[in-house]
């Protein structure tokens, strides 16, 4: 059974290492601050006993007041989950950094969270829209796309 | 003394034979040596994500049959499980049986058309896709039976299964689970010692361990590179740990263990509806549940293996009538990421029977 790091355990030992920057948890998720995602995200991968060389999934949620990104991370070898959440507070070109240095599994999923929803990850090799085409207006999975 | 050439740049698709779909690849060669590929995506992308928001939890059922439109109960399954983890409801033990059934006859129908297509894309045309359609008839046959579809299911619901399998079933799955093994005998004894097959197949398109789990790849591909990795063993659903399987892995991640990984899972899965029809127990097959129901605030990830790979469902709820958001982590999709370095600096044929081994359905990809 894959065990699923908590947001405690997880927090503390992402504050361990930068004081501060997991400011938000709750029993499954942890909240990161947005600038330091990329070094969180090495520090996650690089460390033995978190191991999360595997990035399941990152999924973009337009709550209106701030989209939210969730990266779903995975080690095999430990066979352990965690939830990484990280918000934006802009509508118009929020920024998050690109993680795909870290996780090379990272790139079409960007992609495909810039194309649907609006975000923009700096320091992304090749960020084109994936499933739509570049004249397309807006960002349809936004709420406040009607189409 | 060397000929200078000039690299080509050419469409393959979007209408194309071996593209599986509406598939388009932007190919730089020189002379018949791939030196670059870009995937383009999207011909098929209906915002299914998008339309799932405006659909109640049991009609989005039917929005996951056409993902993955070969393989709709693994799609039915990955999405009715996270409606589950996200209402907190309790499946009585039938139906996760029939479930498991399902999903493990889906598994060998879609296997039986990735391996016929991959023969079809080495140039053995049709007949050998011919052979594997035949099999998979019966299994739509079977599904006909539970359900009254054939490719667009839509057999699973929040909580259960519509409705219980008919007497008819029973009898139906136990002849079709006495022939498959030998179909599958038949299959190999064409296929894995072909010499055609081996020179085409061998050591051709290989992608490292480290680099599958770096890429986020999944299912038969990440096992073929030798990473044993299953979800059903590493994190058990429904009632996969108390069955026996084996989980086949590869030894250097190349066409042809692709293909057999491929083949050694239908035997498993044989292996695996064998010991549920063993021990199906009596019962309900749904628990009660509301038609409009409303799951409590939240989120929730749940995910299976499917034929393709790791199929999972992130649902937020508002504790409304319809997912605030559903996202669907396709496994087509992201195997895409490593398809460049699988195929540069091969042939253009090569391109083609990695592409095929691949197993992308567009459905999927571009959901």
């Amino acid at each position: 059974m894959t065990r699923a790091l908590s947001g405690q355990e997880l927090s503390r030992r992402v504050n361990e290492a930068f004081p501060g920057k997991a400011s938000r948890f709750n029993d499954a998720d942890v909240w990161i601050d947005t600038e330091a995602l990329l070094d969180i995200s090495r520090f996650l991968y690089e460390t033995p006993d978190l191991d999360f060389q595997f990035l399941t999934s990152i999924t973009a949620v337009d709550y209106i007041e701030y989209i939210e990104l969730v990266y779903h991370l995975l080690s095999m070898r430990l066979n352990h989950s965690a939830i990484l959440k990280t918000r934006c507070h802009t509508r118009d070109e929020p920024k998050v950094p690109s993680v795909v240095e870290v996780w090379r599994g990272a790139d079409l999923q960007e992609r495909e969270v810039w194309d649907l929803m609006g975000v923009h990850f700096e320091g992304h090799p090749n960020l084109k829209r994936i499933l739509l085409w570049e004249e397309f207006p807006g960002h349809p999975l936004r709420k406040d796309f009607l189409g | 003394m060397t000929i200078r050439t000039e690299p080509v740049t050419i469409n393959l698709g979007p209408q194309h034979p071996s593209t599986h779909g509406v598939f388009r690849l932007r190919v730089t060669l020189d002379g018949e040596v791939v030196l670059d590929v870009e995937p383009v995506l999207g011909y098929l992308h209906r915002g299914s994500e998008k339309l799932a928001e405006t659909r109640s939890y049991v009609q989005v059922v039917t929005l996951t049959d056409r993902l993955d439109y070969t393989a709709s109960m693994s799609n039915n399954l990955a999405y009715v499980r996270a409606v589950e983890k996200l209402a907190g409801i309790e499946v009585p033990e039938r139906a996760q049986y029939i479930r498991v059934i399902s999903a493990e006859l889906q598994r060998i129908a879609s296997h039986l058309m990735a391996t016929g297509f991959l023969l079809n894309d080495l140039g053995a045309f049709a007949t050998p896709l011919m052979y594997c359609f035949r099999e998979r008839e019966r299994i739509l046959d079977l599904f006909e039976m539970l359900c009254g579809a054939r490719i667009t299911l839509s057999y699973m619901r929040p909580g259960g299964v519509f409705q219980d399998a008919p007497e008819d079933f029973w009898p139906a799955l136990g002849f079709f689970l006495k022939d498959m093994p030998g179909y599958i005998d038949d299959l190999e004894g064409l296929i894995t010692d072909n010499e055609i097959v081996l020179a085409r197949t061998r050591d051709v398109g290989t992608l490292s361990a480290e680099m599958a789990i770096n890429d986020s790849i999944t299912g038969p591909i990440l096992r073929a590179s030798s990473v044993q990795w299953d979800l059903r063993r590493a994190d058990p659903y429904e009632v996969y740990d108390r069955l026996e399987f084996d989980i086949p892995i590869g030894s250097v991640g190349d066409n042809f263990d692709r293909y057999l990984v491929r083949i050694q899972e239908m035997r498993q899965s044989v292996r695996i509806v064998e010991q549920c029809i063993r021990d199906i127990p009596d019962g309900p097959i749904r628990a009660d549940t509301e038609y409009f129901m409303r799951p409590p605030e939240g989120d929730a990830y749940a995910a299976v293996e499917g034929p393709k790979g790791e199929l999972g469902f992130y649902l937020v709820s508002d504790g409304g009538i319809a997912p605030y958001r559903c996202k669907i982590r396709a496994p087509s999709f992201i195997n895409l990421t490593s398809l460049r370095d699988m195929v540069v600096g091969w042939k253009m044929g090569d391109l083609i029977t990695t592409f095929g081994s691949i197993d992308v359905v567009m459905g999927e990809v571009d959901r």
